[in-house]
């Protein structure tokens, strides 16, 4: 090949037609509130874990809904399960249950 | 959207198109990326339209280029496109057409300018009063070149002895159209069909007896972009527009691309090969590419012109896939011979783009 000097960037759209979402569809399965999110952020900022690591439970239901499953595990596997967050969610969202849910549908 | 709807939408989206008494710039960069298509364009007019259609010798480079890329300033360009006006004005005609997508953006986006600031169109009739004693009436009408030829879509379609269709099957050729943002995008209504329905090329491709493929990255910048491009390192976000469109149109499976701006053909036509190169990559079937054409060398097209002399063989990705669709004859071995028959040397052969 000969030397462009530049190369492609890789594209960061995220693209729902091609993006693998049939973990995100078994654990709604297992965990139907997990459909109730809206993306506040209430867990994540009340969140103990999170507050000294970049852990955060909307990050991760972010990147469930858009099929991008990278870092999901080794996220969930940081939460403690003290269920904080489950009693601020303004829309009822069983935390800790989804958080389990995760935990046995992404390896 | 409904079809009927856009159809209608359309309908509300015309400009007027002076029909006669053209004053005709060149571009710099088309001249150099087509060298055929502003000499087909000439022809199609004057010869098959009986058109009168003047190019001043004394006419120049709009500067959009440098305006876009940031080393042009504005009044300097506006002084420079004053100039253009004052050799229309001084040759008698009223009615200009650029070539140049970014020409016609540019022009659009001075006289613009004027409307609402009429103390900038006083301060740049001084600048050039000052450098080249000249004065000069704005024209009364502007129009791109390719509106030139929508206008005159169904006269082509009438003498011409092509379509794009397939010449055995008779299925309409899938062509994807691609505007450039230049055209419509920053003023709307000075395009036909505007930013979000433009027609002008679609409406060629139909008259035409082809099909317009309409998906998902269709109005997406070609990638040109004047700074992505100027700077070598940045041309990776140029390509990567280009690949977003390629992508995006893969799956329809379109017979060739057309496009009215400089740019666009530039970059659809060469990103293919070094996508390529980059990636193993090719979007046309078997090995080979998309055909890029710009309106003109397509007008040549479908009246029957040689492809050679509509300089053809200056594309990277090949264009005889189209040709035999269209069915439309052609010497292979006259491709690289110029017009006294010598040869032009051959092109090296891509790696694995299939040329
Ligand atoms: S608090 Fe509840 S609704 Fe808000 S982001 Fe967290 S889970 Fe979703
Ligand atoms: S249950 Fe998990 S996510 Fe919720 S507050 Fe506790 S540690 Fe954070
Ligand atoms: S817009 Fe650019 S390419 Fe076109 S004529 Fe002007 S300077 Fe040349
Ligand atoms: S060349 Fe590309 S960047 Fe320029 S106007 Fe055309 S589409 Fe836009």
């Amino acid at each position: 090949m000969p030397d462009f000097g530049f190369k492609l960037q890789k594209d960061r759209q995220i693209d729902f037609d091609a993006n693998d979402r049939s973990a995100t569809r078994a654990i709604i399965e297992t965990e139907p509130t997990f459909r109730l999110c809206i993306a506040c952020g209430t867990c994540t900022a009340c969140c103990s874990a999170g507050n000294f690591t970049d852990f955060s439970l909307r990050r991760m239901i972010t990147g469930l809904k858009r099929g991008n499953y990278e870092g999901v595990r080794a996220m969930a596997d940081q939460c403690m399960l003290c269920g904080k967050c489950q009693m601020l969610c303004p829309r009822g969202v069983s935390t800790r249950k989804l958080v389990l849910a995760i935990r046995k549908h992404i390896r | 959207m409904k079809k009927e709807g856009k159809e209608q939408l359309w309908k509300d989206y015309q400009k007027e198109i002076a029909d006669d008494r053209y004053f005709y710039v060149r571009s710099c960069v088309r001249q150099n990326f087509f060298p055929g298509s502003e000499t087909a364009f000439l022809k199609i007019l004057q010869e098959e339209l009986g058109k009168d259609v003047y190019e001043h010798p004394c006419h120049t480079t709009c500067t959009g280029i440098g305006y876009h890329a940031d080393v042009v300033p504005f009044d300097t360009a506006m002084t420079v496109v004053a100039r253009q006006f004052a050799i229309m004005t001084e040759s008698g005609y009223h009615n200009l057409v650029p070539s140049c997508i970014t020409s016609f953006g540019l022009y659009t986006e001075i006289l613009e300018t004027w409307k609402h600031f009429p103390e900038v169109e006083a301060r740049v009739r001084e600048y050039l009063y000052k450098a080249t004693k000249r004065d000069f009436r704005v024209p009364e009408n502007l129009a791109h070149a390719s509106d030139v030829i929508y206008k005159f879509r169904s006269e082509i379609a009438a003498k011409g002895k092509f379509r794009l269709v397939h010449h055995e099957t008779g299925r309409p050729l899938k062509v994807v159209e691609h505007i450039g943002c230049h055209y419509a995008k920053m003023f709307p209504d000075k395009g036909v069909g505007g930013a979000e329905y433009p027609y002008v090329l679609t409406g060629m491709i139909e008259e035409w007896g082809g099909e317009v493929v309409d998906y998902p990255e269709r109005r997406h910048c070609c990638g040109f972009g004047f700074r992505q491009y100027l700077v070598q390192a940045n041309r990776g976000y140029s390509m990567s527009c280009s690949h977003k469109k390629f992508e995006s149109m893969e799956p329809y499976a379109p017979d060739l691309i057309l496009t009215n701006c400089p740019g666009c053909p530039m970059f659809l036509d060469r990103w293919q090969y070094a996508i390529s190169e980059m990636e193993g990559k090719t979007y046309g079937g078997d090995g080979q590419g998309i055909p890029v054409f710009t309106y003109e060398e397509l007008a040549g097209l479908v009246l029957g012109y040689n492809p050679w002399d509509l300089g053809l063989q200056m594309h990277q990705v090949a264009c005889e896939p189209v040709l035999d669709k269209m069915g439309i004859p052609y010497d292979a071995a006259a491709k690289y011979l110029d017009k006294h028959g010598h040869s032009l040397g051959q092109p090296l052969q891509p790696q694995k783009l299939k040329v």
